[in-house]
């Protein structure tokens, strides 16, 4: 009686159902485990990231007991600056798709429910801002605001990630708004504001959940190449992009400090990128609340290429 | 009687379409008293729903309810009020039954959490209390174990289950008027029953006023006291609903009733009404049907037909109330009664 929680009952579904989803599971227990990673694995080295241990005798060490993934040129310990940059690497992704996601839902969710001139207009805007570049004008940008503190860097990434979904969630919105208990709602008295928030954010989320997951792996690569051109995060910051950076100088004398933010940054994009495959099979509204209530809740599959990154910033394919 | 609960005069609900203005709401006025239940009877595209629609304020562009209409309910006119005080009237005073149980309720939250919604959005107060609120609701339209169905989502329930909660979210506030809009087209024939049955008891308890709207004259037989038919836009008859079944008048209510399927009748082929409801952007000169008619005359094209009164509650807007011996002339109306 007491629970009146909704969202409990999907979730439980939810996880049963990533549980059951194979490749999800793996995917979903390296992300997991890279998250502890970044949160602990810092504090649990006995080196900091930017300490230059001795800059004679312990520069460009191959892996080793006391320095599991080597040193770098300036005798900096490489594990304790991977895992650093797993914290600014995942924290800067979230936190611009977070940002891009509440945007890209807020503007597709006035400009679908709306309707009209509204819409009309705010599709053009969007079409303008759809046909800039994004890779070109984060290096413009960042060339100009070099350098970019972490902040700055977050908000860059969020506000040129926001226009793929806001498509997809005024589409959805578009149809779900003329489902007949969008109707009922109304003829019982729900105020636009409670239509919106309650009876179409629900029902539009989905395809949302998936685009962020996706957009999370891009971003990674995205702003690791960034660093790579050396325009994203900067010494000493240890991003994964600038650690590689770092690495592609010596490349012939020190393969590791290439191959462990190289491994890094693959590894977490496809982790990211099933996890989100994953996530749209098991969050197909037909699937979780059965009946054909709504249309599908996959977003097409164009809306990846909308998603961020599709110009060759992959350090892997250039370096 | 007193004031009625709901007074409707002139009723214009047009559409301003790329193809002209579509009137398919044309000037209808009809009253509901408190605790009466109504049946609104047409074909698809004439008008009903759309005059559902008007009484909530709820037509969407491009179509409008033209000045000069008006609604009357519990004394304010619904045409001129402002849109808060529409919304506190919609679902505590004036609630609305939909066609279609699947996709009237929000896929994503429980069946119970929805119905407390309801009291929520009007009375405000605790969760708690709106859920045993709902709890009770969920009881009273007849669902067994309503504690645990409340926690149900509503693809885990039936169809008629479905339409039972749906039922139960517009009676939860307890209006004084419920507009069903074809609140059992959707369902087995079975559950059908069982539903009306439900929708009469509830009326009587309750005495909520009942706005059934449907094309299933067998649907009105059982349920309502009056019957109001629609065509074109307009009423075209309105009567007792033992009156109308005995002696309709109008010709074309006299069609939708051979268009009855009759058990016991020999009949391998229903009859039909020839044709189909004209386009609302284009509706006949003069009287709408009489193109469709089979009794039409001269006067049928030239003259629209007033309602002439027939009798006690009996209007019918037909120029044979003028001239019944054309009627006597015509002995078998509808010729399609066909025999295999």
């Amino acid at each position: 009686m007491s629970d009146v929680n909704t969202a409990r009952g999907v979730q439980r579904s939810l996880i049963g159902r990533l549980w059951r989803h194979k490749s999800a599971r793996w995917a979903a227990a390296i992300i997991l485990l890279l998250v502890v990673a970044a949160i602990f694995g810092p504090m649990l080295t006995s080196y900091t990231g930017s300490e230059q241990l001795d800059i004679v005798k312990l520069k460009n060490m191959p892996p080793s007991w006391h320095h599991p993934l080597g040193t770098d040129q300036y005798s900096r310990d490489l594990l304790t600056r991977v895992l650093l940059g797993a914290r600014i690497s995942l924290a800067v992704a979230t936190l611009a798709v977070l940002m891009s996601m509440t945007v890209g839902t807020a503007y597709g969710l006035i400009s679908g429910y709306a309707g009209g001139v509204v819409d009309s207009i705010m599709m053009r805007v969007l079409d303008g801002f759809l046909s800039i570049p994004r890779v070109l004008l984060l290096i413009a940008v960042l060339t100009l605001w070099n350098p970019v503190p972490l902040s700055g860097l977050i908000v860059l990434l969020g506000a040129t990630g926001w226009f793929g979904v806001s498509r997809i969630v005024r589409t959805q919105t578009m149809t779900t708004r003329h489902v007949e208990f969008v109707d009922a709602a109304r003829a019982l008295g729900a105020s636009d504001t409670r239509i919106v928030w309650r009876h179409l954010l629900p029902n539009i989320i989905t395809p949302v959940i998936v685009t962020a997951t996706l957009a999370v792996g891009n971003v990674i690569a995205l702003e690791a190449g960034l660093s790579y051109l050396g325009v994203g995060a900067r010494e000493p910051t240890p991003s994964w992009g600038s650690i590689f950076l770092d690495g592609v100088e010596f490349f012939a004398g020190n393969w590791w400090v290439v191959l462990f933010p190289g491994i890094a940054i693959v590894a977490t994009v496809l982790a990211f990128n099933v996890l989100g495959d994953a996530l749209r099979d098991v969050l197909d509204p037909r699937q979780l609340h059965g009946g054909p209530a709504l249309p599908a809740g996959k977003p097409a599959p164009s809306s990846n290429a909308n998603a961020p990154l599709t110009l060759g910033t992959d350090p892997i394919q250039n370096g | 009687m007193a004031e009625p609960l709901l007074r409707v005069h002139d009723l214009r609900t047009y559409f301003y379409t790329e193809n002209g203005v579509a009137k398919s709401v044309d000037g209808v006025s009809f009253e509901i008293a408190a605790g009466e239940t109504v049946g609104l009877v047409g074909e698809s595209g004439c008008g009903k729903s759309v005059t559902a629609l008007s009484l909530l304020r709820l037509v969407r562009p491009p179509g409008r309810i033209e000045p000069g209409s008006q609604i009357l309910f519990d004394g304010r006119d619904i045409v001129t009020i402002d849109e808060k005080s529409m919304r506190e009237i919609r679902g505590a005073r004036m609630a609305m039954v939909f066609q279609e149980p699947m996709t009237a309720l929000n896929p994503v939250f429980t069946v119970g959490n929805q119905i407390a919604e309801v009291v929520r959005v009007h009375h405000g107060g605790s969760k708690k209390e709106a859920w045993t609120r709902a709890v009770q609701m969920l009881e009273m339209v007849g669902i067994p174990s309503p504690e645990q169905r409340a926690h149900e989502y509503p693809h885990q329930l039936s169809g008629g289950m479905r339409q039972r909660v749906v039922i139960a979210m517009a009676l939860v506030m307890n209006p004084a008027l419920v507009i069903a809009d074809e609140p059992t087209t959707a369902l087995d024939v079975t559950i059908q029953a069982q539903i009306l049955e439900l929708l009469r008891d509830l009326q009587q308890r309750l005495g909520t006023s009942i706005l059934l709207i449907t094309h299933d004259l067998g649907v009105v037989a059982e349920t309502v006291s009056r019957v109001i038919v629609m065509y074109g836009g307009e009423i075209v008859e309105e009567a007792p609903v033992e009156e109308l079944f005995k002696q309709a008048h109008h010709p074309y209510t006299e069609g939708l009733l051979n268009a009855m399927p009759q058990v016991g009748h020999e009949r391998e082929r229903l009859a039909t009404i020839p044709g189909s409801v004209p386009p609302p952007t284009d509706w006949p000169k003069a009287c709408r049907f009489h193109d469709r008619c089979p009794y039409a005359w001269d006067r049928c094209s030239a003259e629209h037909p007033p309602l002439y009164q027939i009798g006690a509650g009996h209007v019918s807007r037909c120029h044979l109330a003028d001239e019944p011996q054309r009627r006597a002339d015509k002995h078998e109306p509808f010729v399609t009664k066909v025999m295999a």
